[in-house]
């Protein structure tokens, strides 16, 4: 979509085939064989195939997918912890496979940092040492370290447990070391694999609110991987979704939710609390020219909108965009549709015509 | 004191002579009827036998020198620490050994049990072979550790070098140790290098294996964590991995302790001063006392030695969890 920007990261035609010798079975792979018979005539298993994205600057990708689906292979592509079978990977325009181990070094030092699902934090380092250690590995002098690593210390709400061993720590603490190591050393982008997955509901919750306000603040690109759609639907500027090693689907939490590309992201959206995920912008009609009606912005919530249009008269709402120029209208009508899935409509539609039939 | 007293100590000349009457004469024979198996002539064992001698000692006579002047940092190592042990005032060495055991263990009543055991052992008159033994244990596990950490760190890094090294250890750990003790003897003679050779050899596999081991267990996230921020080989490996394998590699170094100690009483046979020299005698003279207390000297710093290397292997890790 937004082909070549100098900036950001490009995946492009990437594949990744695991196995003994990948490079063999590549032209079988090309051809479209079957996960299912790669893995049980040939030996290998398919773990991406043909992965086309481009991760705007200062955005967050949501990459989501069922366990196997391959995010968490797709995101150590970028900082190449796992090397592709094929295809291309750029940082900022550069090429990463073109990358000498030196140069990955650095890379990963200044440019790129992780967070981890299961923390992976070093159980023989304090917390201190835990988030400075991206720091030292930059050679900066040990006074810098510490002053930046308090400093990220107290922006994690970490204050007094400097000098404890990531084991003292409940699991949302040590994800906040996680992060605070992260952060720390002041990479632009930041990988988040799982990171909040292995938390408690309510702790997760906290996190991702933390991680959007210190978003808002920093402006870093994130690629965050999980397999929960609402998280994603919360984080995400945009949403890829994997299966089985390919994008099914790559859009913004609207295209996602209002235009499932399947059946199989039509499921993961059944769940999903359809009033408080689509935006009014996303459903509105064309402009009536006659219409005053009481005005609602673009981009607030259907839940939101629907008391504004049951108090209007005629149930309908002036829609204005982000310079408050009115855009578009939603009925009272519109909002509530919003709420059922195309798929529940059809059915309920479907349902009826057969009463119909079975009456006459 | 030097040998034993029989035969002259280097380089046997009747080593080649072995097996005279080829030992089990009745093996190959018919004199008992399930034992008709198709063995080798005596005159061809024999040559084979004789074959590899000869060649082991045309090997021994040409490089032997120069192979054991090649150890003389070792043992010059040894000499001085023996030196350092038995010279200096008893007190100042069993409060040493005491403080030492405090800052590794954080325990007082541990220290104070090593105290007592050394008072014990220097009122029963074995103050200078405890010295000596002590000596040979330090400096031979100074020298497993040097040899067998990187070893094990080479093991760990390639599944080659495992599959090369694990067949190794275990003949050098299930090689009755007197047949080993024939080659180092042939090429060293008796003494103190041969002595310490034996050792090692037999001391070193526990502290190779349990390094190999220690790091392959590390956590594979955490490294992956060390790679993602960008850290070289051998910061993962100073940094992390060995730091995480340090519990491990603390029990194989305390393993290779006890196993250095059960060797002192062999290691005397081949002319080595300490705690096994009256252990021998002893048992060639049939002095039960003498045996036993000495023996039990070698218990007395076996228990010190484990006590000390285990709580301070516990006390890292503890440090870690909990």
């Amino acid at each position: 979509m937004t082909a070549q920007t100098h900036e950001g990261i490009h995946v492009g035609r990437l594949y990744k085939v695991f196995g003994t010798d990948p490079a063999s079975v590549m032209p079988l792979v090309h051809e479209g064989i079957g996960k299912q018979e790669l893995l049980e005539d040939h030996g290998h298993v398919l773990g991406l195939r043909d992965i086309n994205l481009d991760v705007s600057p200062r955005s967050i990708q949501v990459v989501m997918g069922l366990s196997g689906s391959g995010k968490s292979t797709l995101v150590r592509h970028i900082n190449r912890l796992i090397d592709p079978t094929e295809g291309e990977v750029r940082v900022d325009g550069e090429d990463m496979l073109a990358l000498d181990a030196a140069a990955l070094k650095q890379l990963r030092r200044y440019k790129i940092s992780m967070v981890f699902q299961r923390f992976a934090l070093f159980p023989h380092r304090t917390v201190m040492d835990n988030i400075s250690y991206g720091l030292a590995l930059q050679r900066l002098a040990k006074p810098e370290r510490l002053e930046r690593a308090a400093r990220w210390i107290e922006r994690v709400g970490l204050q007094g447990y400097e000098n404890s061993y990531p084991h003292h720590l409940s699991g949302g603490m040590q994800q906040r070391v996680g992060l605070a190591r992260a952060l720390a050393t002041d990479a632009d982008i930041l990988l988040m694999d799982e990171a909040f997955s292995a938390l408690d509901p309510l702790i997760r919750s906290d996190m991702r609110a933390l991680l959007l306000d210190l978003q808002h603040e920093l402006h870093k690109t994130i690629v965050f991987v999980t397999h929960d759609l609402e998280e994603a639907i919360e984080i995400g500027d945009r949403i890829a979704i994997l299966r089985d090693g390919e994008v099914v689907q790559n859009g913004d939490s609207q295209d996602i939710v209002l235009r499932p590309a399947d059946s199989y992201i039509a499921d993961f959206t059944k769940s999903i609390n359809r009033g408080r995920v689509i935006r009014v912008g996303s459903i509105m009609e064309p402009l009536k020219p006659d219409l005053s009606g009481p005005d609602c912005p673009h981009d607030i919530s259907v839940e939101e909108a629907l008391p504004l249009a049951v108090a209007s008269p005629g149930g309908e709402a002036r829609v204005l965009n982000g310079e408050g120029e009115p855009v578009g209208t939603v009925s009272l009508g519109t909002l509530v549709r919003a709420l059922g899935s195309e798929r529940e409509h059809d059915r309920a539609a479907a349902g009826i015509a057969g009463q119909a039939a079975e009456a006459g | 004191m030097e040998s034993p007293g029989r035969g002259p100590p280097p380089r046997r000349p009747g080593g080649g002579g072995q097996c005279e009457g080829g030992q089990k004469p009745g093996a190959g024979g018919g004199e008992y009827r399930g034992l008709n198996f198709p063995t080798l002539d005596i005159a061809t064992l024999r040559a084979v036998h004789k074959s590899i001698d000869a060649a082991y000692k045309t090997f021994s006579r040409n490089y032997g020198d120069a192979i054991e002047s090649a150890f003389d940092p070792l043992l010059w190592l040894l000499i001085k620490f023996e030196w350092i042990l038995l010279n200096a005032p008893w007190w100042v060495i069993v409060l040493a050994i005491a403080g030492i055991c405090y800052a590794a263990s954080r325990r007082v009543r541990l220290s104070l049990g090593v105290i007592i055991a050394f008072l014990i052992i220097g009122v029963l008159g074995m103050w200078e072979d405890t010295m000596r033994t002590l000596a040979i244990i330090f400096v031979a596990t100074l020298i497993a550790i040097a040899i067998g950490i990187p070893l094990g760190i080479a093991m760990s890094r390639s599944n080659r070098m495992q599959a090369f090294m694990t067949p190794i250890l275990d003949v050098m750990q299930t090689m009755p140790i007197f047949v080993y003790l024939i080659p180092v003897v042939m090429l060293f003679g008796l003494g103190k290098i041969p002595g310490l050779i034996a050792v090692v050899i037999y001391a070193v596999p526990p502290v190779i294996r349990l390094t190999n081991l220690g790091i392959r267990l590390v956590d594979q996230e955490v490294l992956e964590a060390a790679d993602a921020f960008g850290a070289g080989t051998w910061r993962r490996l100073f940094g992390v991995q060995l730091p995480l394998a340090l519990p491990n590699i603390m029990a194989g170094v305390n393993q290779t302790i006890m196993m250095a100690l059960s060797m002192v009483v062999i290691a005397s046979m081949i002319g080595v001063k300490g705690l096994g020299m009256p252990v021998l005698q002893a048992v060639t003279n049939q002095y039960f006392a003498l045996g036993l207390f000495n023996g039990a000297a070698v218990v007395g710093l076996a228990i010190v030695f484990d006590r000390v290397t285990q709580s301070y292997g516990r006390r890292i890790q503890e440090q870690r969890q909990s």
